[in-house]
């Protein structure tokens, strides 16, 4: 049987690694709180380019922008973002297992991987993949400056053909329990379609209007289109952020809560131990009068 | 009292403006225009400059980056990388970005990929400090 000295021990420790995580799940909400305003903040930006970028792109033939042509290949490129730091449940196991299975299923034999976030690259660089891009995730918010950097590598990377395929995985934030992993074609860029939709809208709002274009719809679908993946790499970048810190409160918040579970044994035992040595003690006394007397 | 219409700007980081006005003059590739309420639908491109509204009395003036404007019948919505007041604007912050991109587009080819951009950094720069006067 252990000794009181070990479980006080014990004890002591469970109890310091409770504050931390109880510490950590604080910061993590804190966090939490941020990127999902973040996102809220950028999400009238993202969807407003989505919404003028697939208008001006089911009016243009597919040929007419090297984006949007090609019908994807065997070379492809992967941007997959994780997080730098570990102790957030199943987060990052879950994004490079869906990126692994990506690629079985699409068959892949040796894709181009663009990794943000040091576990993904940790990971990648073990199966020593060919890596093309590898940044950190780094603290604090994501910088739209770093969505652009990633954005032209890629593009042109594709335009140079260097690659057929671009790919974006990452981790939609649905909730603090809940995140997403996600498997997102970037280019060649696939507007989504909605031609009788959007022919019916179009008919009843704009009237026999045709829009105007400055200086010419050809160049303004040139400048959209680079912008388009640049803001879906960014809100990627966002959500996954998200995805992070809630992970991370969901996962500190059940360490914890086990943290408070063990304690509570060692303390049962430790009293135990304490009651029975003390009757020990007690019998020894007793026992030793009775013979006194006797 | 003039016809009001929607105006927004919004950029990746936040919804900056969104309220009822009654004109906006924005800096467009082709030169400045301006929209007033039932103005035809007109999809530009915008070029770093200043951007102003009018909604009654009041008036805005803001330094927008590159992006785009939209303009429906009811609504203005410009979409660019970078907006602020200009009371917001940091003139020694935007005179040592001028400088940076001056000697970084120095350096550069004007095929090289990150031209274009350094270019745009520049003229941003340079109309934050012409607004700031």
């Amino acid at each position: 049987m252990a000794n009181l000295g070990d479980i006080k021990r014990r004890i002591k420790s469970v109890k310091n690694t409770q504050q931390i995580t109880k510490a950590m799940k604080m910061v993590a909400a804190a966090k939490l709180k941020r990127a999902q305003d973040e996102i809220t903040e950028a999400r009238p930006y993202a969807e407003k380019m989505a919404e003028l970028t697939n208008s001006l792109a089911s009016k243009t033939s597919k040929e007419s922008h090297p984006l949007l042509s090609g019908i994807g290949g065997p070379k492809v490129g992967v941007i997959l973002v994780t997080s730098d730091r570990g102790l957030c449940g199943g987060f990052n196991t879950v994004l490079l297992r869906t990126a692994e299975n990506f690629l079985v299923e699409e068959e892949v034999t040796d894709p181009s991987m663009y990794l943000v976030g040091k576990r993904g690259a940790e990971y990648f660089k073990r199966r020593s993949a060919n890596i093309v891009g590898n940044r950190v995730a780094g603290s604090g918010r994501p910088q739209y400056a770093t969505a652009v950097e990633i954005a032209t590598d890629m593009i042109s990377r594709f335009l140079k053909e260097e690659l057929d395929e671009v790919h974006l995985v990452y981790s939609q934030f649905q909730s603090a329990l809940t995140q997403i992993p996600k498997v997102q074609r970037l280019l060649p860029l696939a507007p989504e379609e909605e031609p009788e939709k959007g022919d019916i809208k179009g008919g009843e709002t704009e009237g026999p209007t045709e829009i105007l274009y400055e200086p010419s719809s050809e160049d303004v679908l040139a400048s959209l289109l680079p912008k388009y993946v640049e803001v879906q790499i960014f809100r990627a970048l966002l959500e996954s952020s998200a995805s992070e810190h809630g992970a991370r409160m969901t996962a500190m918040d059940s360490a914890s809560k086990n943290a408070k579970e063990m304690i509570g044994a060692l303390t049962l035992q430790y009293n135990r131990i304490r009651q029975a040595a003390i009757t020990t003690e007690l019998m020894e006394i007793i026992s030793g009068a009775e013979s006194l007397k006797g | 009292m003039a016809e009001n219409f929607l105006f927004e700007i919004v950029t990746p980081y936040r919804k900056l403006v969104s309220k009822e006005v009654e004109e906006v003059t924005a800096p467009g590739e082709l030169g400045e225009f301006g929209v007033l309420a039932g103005h035809t639908q007109y999809l530009t491109l915008l070029k770093a400059g200043t951007l102003s509204y009018k909604s009654g009395s009041e008036t805005g003036t803001i330094v927008v980056g590159r992006g785009y404007a939209e303009v429906s019948h009811d609504k203005t919505v410009v979409l660019v990388d970078n907006a602020d007041y200009v009371s917001e604007i940091d003139v020694s912050a935007a005179q040592e970005e001028l400088t940076k991109a001056e000697t970084a587009l120095a350096a550069m080819e004007p095929d090289d990929i990150n031209y274009q951009r350094t270019l745009d950094t520049k003229e941003l720069a340079e109309a934050r400090l012409a607004a700031k006067g």
